[in-house]
Parts: C-alpha cells; sequence; structure tokens
C-alpha cells in the first residue's frame, strides 16, 4: 500500500485504530440487520456535536488512503459544514477529494443523495440528527425500543392517519419515515422525500451515523426500503412540475426554491450544486462543438 | 356445553406481586383470609384459577374489590404476564398451545385481531391524544387495513353501534364524557370482530342513568353480534344483567361456580350467600 502523507501529530483519519475497529463492527451489525439502530460509543471530535460527528466517525473508519472523498451539505460542497468536514479528513488522510459525484468512493453527506446515480462501488455516509422515528409519538426511549422489538409501529400509523384526517395529506415533508426490508420503520434523515425512493433497492451500501444520540443504522444495497403509505393516500415526491433549475435548465432534479430578497421574485435551483453545474459544463461543450 | 370444545381452557391460572415463595399459595386464600403470603409478603393477587368459556358465553367474574378480577382478565389479555397456568384459546393455533407461554409477537397479534379490552380507567384503554376515529384506527391499522376510507367507513360503522355522534369521530376523547369515552372504547374494542371481548368494571364510576345504557348497549351488541365475553363487577345487578355463568371470587381464589341464576337463587359458598343477601 502506497503511504499517504499525513500531517504529523495525527492518526490517520484521526481517529485512533481501535476506535475505528470497533465502530467498524457495529457498522457490520448494522449492515447484517438493515434499519436496525446499533449503539455505538461516540467519540470526542475536534467538531461540536450535532455538526455531523457521527457521520464523521463512519467516514473515518471507512477511509482509506485510496479512498476518492465527497462532503456535501444540503447538496452543496462549498457549504461551511461540508468545507470544515472536508478539511479536517484531507488534513488527517492526504486523500485526494472530489466534487464529481461519479468519481467519488466515498461520499459524505448532510440532507441529500446526490442526484447521479450511484453504484456498488460506493458508499454513502449520513449525518444524522435524529435517528429515531418513532421519537414523534413516544418520548421515551425504553418504549420505543420496545416498540421496534415488537414491530409495534400502530402509533406512528395512527400518527399518520391522524395526519391526512386534519390535512388532507401526510404533512411529513423530510425525515419521511420508511419501512426497511419489511421489518425495522427507520428515519432515513432529512432528505427531502425527493430521495426516499431512491433508498429502495439501491446499489450502494447507505450509511448513517447519529453522533449525538449514539447510533449506527444501514440500509445495505438490494434492500427494500418503503415509506410508509395508505393505499388510498400513496406517498408522493415534493411536485417541481412546470419548474426548472434557472441556472442550467433542469427539469428532473430536487430544486431549492430562492427568493430575491430585493424583487421578491421566486426562482429555482438545484439543491445539488455539483450536478448543476456539471450540467451547465456539458452545455456550453455541446454548444461549442455545435 | 355438551361435546363442544371450549373457546377458552383456563387452567390453574396464577399470579403473585413480589419475590413469592413455595408458601405462597397454603399462606393464602379464603380460609387464611389474606391474598399476602405470610412467609415471604408478596401479594398472591389470583390463584389457581381454571374455568371453561365457551363460544356465544358470557362468563362474569364477581368479588371484592382486591379479589383479583382484574388481575385474571389483564393476564388473559398479556397487560401483565401470569406467574403460573394455562389457557388455550380456539381461534389461536386452534387451542393446542398454551398462549400464556407464546413470544411477545404472538401475544401481540392475538391482543390485537383476537381480542378486545374494555377498562374501568378509559385511560387504560383510549389514547386520549387521539382522536376517536384515531383510537379505532389504532386497532384496524395493527390488523393490517392501510386505507384511510376504509378505516373511516368501519369506524363510522362502529360508532354508529355504540352511539357515538359520528361528529364525534375526529374529536378527542379527552373532552368526552364518561359514558361517551366507554362507548368509544367498546368500539375500539370491537373493530376487528374479535371472538373475545373482556368488559372490566365498564360501568364503575358512571351516573346511575348513564350506567343503565351502557349496560343496554352492552346487552343489545351480545345479541346482534353474538359476542363472547368476560364480564368483570362487584355489582352482582350488573352480572344478573349480562351474564350467563359465574365465577365468584374471594382473595384471589374462585370459590364458586355455576350458572349466574342458580349461584343468586341458591349461593352455596357463605361468601356468595353474603355478596347476594347484601344486594338485597
Ligand atoms: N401491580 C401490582 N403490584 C402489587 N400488587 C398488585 C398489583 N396489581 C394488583 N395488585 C394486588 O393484587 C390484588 C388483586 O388486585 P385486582 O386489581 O386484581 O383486584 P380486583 O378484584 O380487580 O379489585 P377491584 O374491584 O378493586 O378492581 C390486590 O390485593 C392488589 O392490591
Ligand atoms: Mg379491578
Ligand atoms: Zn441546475
Amino acid at each position: 500500500m502506497r503511504e499517504k502523507k499525513v500531517q504529523s501529530g495525527y492518526n490517520f483519519a484521526f481517529l485512533d485504530e481501535q476506535s475505528k475497529k470497533e465502530i467498524r463492527r457495529r457498522m457490520l451489525k448494522a449492515v447484517a440487520i438493515p434499519g436496525y439502530q446499533v449503539p455505538f460509543a461516540s467519540r470526542e471530535l475536534p467538531i461540536a456535536r450535532g455538526w455531523g460527528t457521527g457521520g464523521l466517525q463512519l467516514t473515518m473508519s471507512l477511509i482509506g488512503p485510496e479512498d476518492i472523498l465527497k462532503v456535501i451539505d444540503q447538496g452543496s460542497d462549498d457549504v461551511v459544514n461540508a468545507v470544515n468536514i472536508r478539511k479536517l479528513l484531507v488534513l488527517t488522510t492526504g486523500v485526494r477529494t472530489t466534487e464529481d459525484t461519479r468519481e467519488a468512493t466515498l461520499i459524505q453527506t448532510r440532507h441529500r443523495i446526490p442526484e447521479e446515480p450511484l453504484e456498488d462501488w460506493q458508499i454513502l455516509v449520513f449525518q444524522v440528527p435524529y435517528p429515531e422515528p418513532l421519537r414523534r409519538v413516544e418520548p421515551s426511549e425504553v418504549k420505543t425500543r420496545e416498540m421496534h422489538a415488537e414491530a409495534d409501529y400502530s402509533r406512528l400509523w395512527v400518527y399518520l392517519y391522524e395526519d391526512i384526517v386534519r390535512w388532507g395529506e401526510i404533512t411529513i415533508g423530510a425525515q419521511y419515515p420508511v419501512m426497511v426490508n419489511g421489518r425495522y420503520v427507520m428515519d432515513p434523515s432529512p432528505i427531502p422525500r425527493w430521495d426516499v425512493p431512491r433508498l429502495n433497492m439501491a446499489e450502494t451500501l447507505y450509511l448513517f451515523g447519529a453522533g449525538r444520540e449514539k447510533r449506527i443504522y444501514a440500509v445495505p444495497p438490494h434492500t427494500r426500503v418503503e415509506p410508509l403509505q395508505f393505499t388510498d393516500y400513496p406517498f408522493r415526491v415534493e411536485d417541481f412540475r412546470c419548474k426548472q433549475c434557472a441556472l442550467c435548465g433542469s427539469v428532473d432534479t430536487y430544486l431549492d426554491e430562492i427568493i430575491d430578497d430585493t424583487t421578491g421574485a421566486r426562482r429555482y435551483i438545484c439543491s445539488d450544486t455539483a450536478y448543476c453545474a456539471k450540467r451547465r459544463r456539458l452545455k456550453e461543450e455541446a454548444g461549442e462543438n455545435a | 356445553m355438551p361435546n363442544e370444545e371450549p373457546l377458552l381452557k383456563v387452567r390453574g391460572l396464577t399470579r403473585i406481586f413480589g419475590s413469592g415463595c413455595s408458601k405462597c399459595t397454603i399462606c393464602t386464600g379464603p380460609m387464611a383470609g389474606t391474598n399476602i403470603c405470610s412467609q415471604c409478603r408478596s401479594i398472591v393477587a389470583c390463584a389457581d384459577v381454571s374455568f371453561d368459556l365457551y363460544a356465544g358465553e358470557i362468563l362474569g367474574v364477581v368479588g371484592e374489590s382486591g379479589s383479583g378480577k382484574s388481575t385474571l382478565v389483564q393476564c388473559l389479555y398479556f397487560d401483565i404476564p401470569a406467574t403460573a397456568g394455562e389457557a388455550c384459546f380456539k381461534p389461536y393455533k386452534d387451542g393446542k398451545v398454551n398462549m400464556l407461554a407464546c413470544s411477545a409477537q404472538e401475544k401481540r397479534y392475538i391482543r390485537h385481531h383476537l381480542m378486545g379490552m374494555v377498562y374501568q380507567n378509559p385511560h387504560l384503554g383510549l389514547k386520549l391524544d387521539f382522536t376517536a376515529g384515531g383510537n379505532i384506527a389504532e386497532k384496524l391499522l395493527t390488523a393490517g387495513i392501510y386505507h384511510v376510507g376504509q378505516i373511516r367507513r368501519r369506524a363510522a360503522e362502529l360508532l354508529l353501534r355504540t352511539e357515538v355522534p359520528l361528529e364525534r369521530m375526529d374529536h378527542l376523547p379527552r373532552f368526552f364524557s364518561g359514558g361517551m369515552q366507554q362507548r368509544v372504547q367498546i368500539a375500539k374494542a370491537l373493530a376487528n370482530n374479535p371472538p373475545l371481548v373482556f368488559l372490566d368494571e365498564v360501568t364503575t364510576g358512571l351516573d346511575v342513568s348513564v350506567q343503565a345504557r351502557v349496560l343496554d348497549l352492552i346487552k343489545k351488541l351480545q345479541r346482534e353480534l353474538g359476542l363472547t365475553m368476560i364480564v368483570i363487577s362487584h355489582d352482582l345487578g350488573v352480572i344478573r344483567l349480562l351474564t350467563n355463568r359465574t365465577l365468584v371470587m374471594k382473595t384471589g381464589r374462585v370459590v364458586e361456580t355455576g350458572l349466574t341464576d342458580q349461584i343468586l337463587e341458591d349461593p352455596q359458598h357463605p361468601y356468595t350467600q353474603l355478596l347476594v343477601s347484601s344486594m338485597l
């Protein structure tokens, strides 16, 4: 193995080997029981808890010198949170980084799945603020664990039923509860509904890390992931019909609404900024070649 | 009832609160006059309770406060684990296995698909922060009905049957009268057409006029739906009105059992005699 130069004073990927081994063991367990929340001993990191320390520890335990790393926050590579995490990882590993989803072997993300299809040689690590999908209906940790153990999800279902009775639809946007492998209800982290179908029967391994709550869970490749839905009120993703990205013209990506401070005008642009830029580049090239 | 297998067969059902010791059952019961074991201070809430219940029958359980009536049905409804004993329930694996010994998941299945329970205290049977319809929906959802329209149709049907105004369907039972809360509880208990329903002091604590109306409702439902029920009451009037057969309990034991009318006319056990004479 080619040794990469690493800033002296740090172990490779910051965590000590013992901690990494322990976290890998937990990840293996999570992969073995899709959707089940595995407790782990969260380590102290030079980043405040609640800023992605869960996902970061998974990334640190997985990353090798050959990896090509991508870090995004809500779809963007340039936001402070993503930049800080990337800096720390580069400083302690010396790995190459990329903004191109199709090139990255390891992607750490907060609140989005990149638009471009992911493949079996890639791993997506989610930063999770609240891992417990039943917290909405049950404050006690002891009780929610019992409910998972017995696959007793009736109260969450009643919550969804009453949401429909009150509002005519299920009002949950991000963090839409999903049933994994027909057994465990899971919080997919605050990704938009748009991304939920992409968890189902995917090629890629999805790993979820919650630092503050000390939980790891996983959706291995080719696993059934179904949003909770009623036969007569089927799950729907966000509706962007008649809208397109103001920058790249895309009509098939998840769009962020931007309101102009001065004019108040609404615009929509791709939430996945790297993909948006790539599309614009390709368009320009196509234009030049024409 | 000849040649027919019982719907529910209970043998030696025992529930002890506390560590328990080998002397527990000897040191307690009607003869000892207490349900507290003198050796280990455990409470023998009910012990060695056996009976058969046939489909379509309504079994009464009567006895003074603390005699173990609620403990008995709570064990059968899996609210609390039994310490010892067996219960075979025909709708579950054709009554061939002891349901008290099956897994938590199986118990949940039996409880939600095959049984209904109405508690004296509506707080126990209803989630007061779910709507009335939501409470009924919970039972239906647990039974795998994931269609809002279907759930609402069934909930409306049940509320109609239990005489709850339909416009209350989407209101919180927290703000209902005691009688109305009991009607919603009954609607919920009947949601999946369970072969067995437990009623634990459903009318205790209600005004006398409200009590009479709820009892009428239960009688009507029994006639219309042919329910099989275990009805608990310390009130022999309720037992006489609703039940075919009765268990009389005292300090955790069954002291007398028989047809309700016979027990009321010709009580055998001194305790039953006392109960009956105090009713007159
Ligand atoms: N959780 C518990 N811990 C300890 N003792 C209990 C518990 N639950 C019930 N008991 C005791 O078990 C005995 C039987 O109680 P149970 O509630 O079954 O009586 P009951 O016949 O339903 O009385 P009531 O008519 O007052 O409802 C009582 O002595 C009671 O104090
Ligand atoms: Mg009681
Ligand atoms: Zn775009």
